[in-house]
């Protein structure tokens, strides 16, 4: 691996967030700038593919996965603002391909570059405090896919509890799914709901004004149960709190 | 059982509208197995290091299986006992069947069996003119109940209190109890009674196995009533119903796994009983059954040998990835329409029903990876719903809505530049709907996500969109 001064980064946008919530990419790009990167955005990207891989696509999943394969060759790093793609990317490229011989070592070679944006602040890069004020109580939500696929649990609260003004509480069952899953949360609607209830229940118990999580899945689904419900609770992407991003309203909030 | 494992949605529907199912789900999920279980993991250090050995231990039979399950019937045969082997659930119900004619039995007691009720054994019996009795306390609820088990482990685990009440006096009048009882204990105590009499009028005993030994032809049954002892001691025959990956080559092998099983299950140390068996009564035995007979089933099982399914042979019926189960959590055991709910059952019922019956139960998982988190012998249960999603995929048992939208989201996903342009419209168009409100209570197309939450908005352009426009900006 090439190992420069400024580590090259390519960011890995994802769908949801270039779509639902595109602070979260600057904010992606203002704390690797701060940390030292040179980032760039590859053009090439849409999804990492796993709305087709769970479904049972492979065909389709390998073709998008082969895209992004080539688009991030050239970087250092490729950093992904989510536990769930970046999953996607370390994990099930590797096994896509696995009975490939042609892109079998190109996989594992993208595997191996591949971090959560948290993670790679802190594991990588020797984060150990960000620059940011946030006044406020917040909580954070474990996304399964950065927990368990991962193992994204105590960077994201190192680094917020580094933020000036933020005091942090546990959310009772944090690592507990918060029913999104992909397409599961349209194919299973009810149960997804159902599920959904609950961490919004929980979300409520911590009594923190702000809820925080790195998956941009979760969060438009636990803002979507608060908002409907009527709750106050503001719900932002870790990220944007660590950057000090937080004018902008939060995921699903009204706009002044 | 009558499977309802395509109506997983409707039954799902039901479960989560029943308030007695959701009281008892509730107690489950707050006061249960599965913080008991995140206990005992504490207090065990090398817990992960005995998951380890006991994968290798199950990898290393599955690769040998022939060879183990042939030792095994020598050294049942040696200790004077019979092996039956069984390809179908339909040869073990008439294996088993013709065995408790050649006792003559009117009535079998049964200790607690997920492979009997795989091949459907009890309503088989009845209908042959022979009276099952479950003697577990759960299983003999549901079976007043007329119910099959929701939990692997813990079958009667969606009924409450107040509905045992009601079962009980209403079944046993019969016996003279005319008194409708309310505390636990109480209840306890009247079950008890009423079986004692059972255990000694039985004339044949059938039990399942958590283990077969090879090297000495044991079968071992984990339980915490003591009611597989008395099933197993008292009749003149002892059938053992079991399926053949229960076989494991040595008894230290299986205190490994023992060691791992209540911990999973229950949270407790080791389960109350563990009983081995080894033959019939010897010369000089005080006790025990004139004869001895393990009857060994496939039901497919074979077949999972060597393909992608094979891990999930490893499962030793803990019942933790039900416990932990946020699906599971939702809608109970019933809703999955047959043998084995949760994960495992996700896993392995396409198998044994049908990807088209089955098809619904590997699709309801969010893929949060609790389940493979929990397992004490880390099957890879996600991958292995996954693995039936591509099936059901490539086999067109997927619904051609769902197809249909997965193939036109990913061309569009194939083709950066025209994906850019129907984000970019997507965006704007949801944007425009929202106003200032930030979020949308319905959107066409999308009923699924806002019948149960808002969708919030997207900020007014997509990423691609503003980054485009900075870099422009920047090389000007």
């Amino acid at each position: 691996m090439r190992k420069t001064a400024r580590p090259q980064v390519g960011l890995f946008v994802t769908c949801l967030v270039d779509v639902f919530r595109p602070s979260v990419g600057f904010a992606a790009v203002k704390l690797l700038e701060e940390a030292g990167c040179r980032v760039t955005v590859p053009e090439a990207q849409t999804c990492c593919g796993q709305p087709a891989y769970n479904s049972g696509d492979r065909r389709d999943a390998s073709a998008i996965a082969r895209s992004v394969i080539a688009a991030f060759r050239e970087f250092d790093y490729v950093v992904v603002p989510s536990g769930s793609c970046g999953g996607m990317l370390k994990l099930h490229y590797p096994a896509l391909f696995a009975g490939d011989p042609g892109l079998r070592e190109a996989a594992s070679d993208l595997a191996r570059r591949t971090y959560e944006l948290v993670s790679f602040l802190t594991d990588v890069l020797g984060v150990e405090h960000v620059d940011a004020r946030f006044d406020g109580k917040v909580t954070y939500h474990d996304s399964c896919s950065a927990l368990r696929e991962l193992g994204v649990q105590a960077q994201p609260r190192k680094l917020l509890d580094s933020v000036t003004g933020l005091h942090r509480t546990e959310l009772p069952h944090a690592d507990v799914c918060c029913g999104f899953g992909g397409t599961f949360c349209v194919k299973y609607s009810e149960i997804s709901g159902d599920i959904v209830r609950k961490k919004a229940a929980s979300v409520v118990a911590s009594g923190a004004g702000t809820l925080l999580s790195g998956d941009m899945g979760c969060l438009l689904n636990i803002a979507g149960k608060l908002k409907r419900d009527g709750s106050p609770v503001a719900v932002r992407h870790v990220a944007e709190v660590l950057a000090g991003m937080t004018e902008s309203p939060a995921i699903g909030d009204a706009r002044p | 059982m009558k499977i309802t494992s395509h109506a997983f949605k409707a039954n799902a529907h039901a479960a989560m509208g029943n308030r007695t199912l959701r009281g008892a789900l509730e107690r489950m999920e707050t006061g249960g197995f599965s913080a008991a279980r995140v206990a005992a993991v504490a207090r065990l250090p090398e817990f992960d290091e005995l998951r380890d050995r006991a994968v290798e231990i199950k990898n290393h039979t599955l690769a040998h299986l022939d060879f183990y399950l042939e030792r095994f019937e020598r050294e049942v045969l040696a200790q004077g006992g019979q092996v039956h082997w069984c390809a179908t659930a339909r040869e073990a119900r008439e294996t088993i069947l013709s065995l408790c004619r050649k006792a003559d039995a009117k009535t079998a007691t049964k200790g607690k069996s997920m492979v009997a009720e795989e091949i459907a054994l009890n309503p088989f019996l009845e209908q042959n003119g022979i009276a099952p009795i479950e003697t577990d306390l759960g299983e003999y609820v549901i079976q007043l109940a007329d119910q099959p088990p929701s939990h692997i482990i813990v079958p009667a685990v969606h009924l409450n209190k107040e509905q045992i009440a009601d079962l009980f006096l209403k079944h046993h009048a019969q016996y003279g109890k005319t008194e409708r009882l309310t505390e636990a204990q109480a209840l306890v105590g009247e079950a008890r009674e009423i079986m004692r009499q059972k255990y000694i009028d039985a004339d044949v005993g059938i039990t399942g196995a958590n283990f077969l030994i090879a090297e000495t032809g044991t079968t071992i049954i984990a339980t915490n009533e003591g009611n597989g002892d008395l099933t197993q001691m008292l009749p003149k025959m002892h059938i053992v119903i079991s399926s053949i990956e229960k076989v494991l080559p040595t008894l230290e092998d299986a205190c490994t796994l023992l060691r791992l099983l209540a911990r999973s299950a229950t949270g407790q140390e080791s389960t109350v009983y563990t009983t081995f068996s080894t033959g019939p009564k010897r010369p000089g035995d005080l006790d025990g059954p004139d004869e001895y007979h393990v009857v060994l089933l496939d039901n497919g099982r074979s077949g999972m040998l060597g393909t992608e399914l094979q891990d999930a042979l490893r499962c030793i019926r803990c019942g933790a990835c039900l416990n932990d189960c946020p699906v599971y959590r939702s809608v109970g055991g019933h809703a999955y329409g047959w043998v084995y709910p949760g994960p495992i059952g996700a896993a392995i019922d396409p198998l044994f029903i049908g990807l088209e019956e089955a098809a619904d139960l590997p699709g309801a998982s969010s893929f949060c990876g609790k389940c493979e988190e929990v397992c004490p012998m880390r099957i890879p249960l996600p991958n292995i719903m996954r693995y039936w999603r591509e099936q059901a995929f490539e086999r067109e048992v997927t619904p051609l809505s769902q197809r249909a939208g997965i193939t036109v989201w990913a061309w569009f996903a194939k083709r950066p530049a025209l994906y850019r342009r129907a984000a970019g419209i997507a965006v704007a168009a949801l944007a425009l709907l929202a106003g200032r409100k930030g979020r949308l209570r319905r959107v066409p197309f999308a009923e699924g996500w806002t019948a149960f939450r808002d969708l919030p908005a997207p900020e007014g352009r997509t990423f691609a969109q503003q980054w485009r426009a900075q870099a422009r900006k920047r090389a000007s």
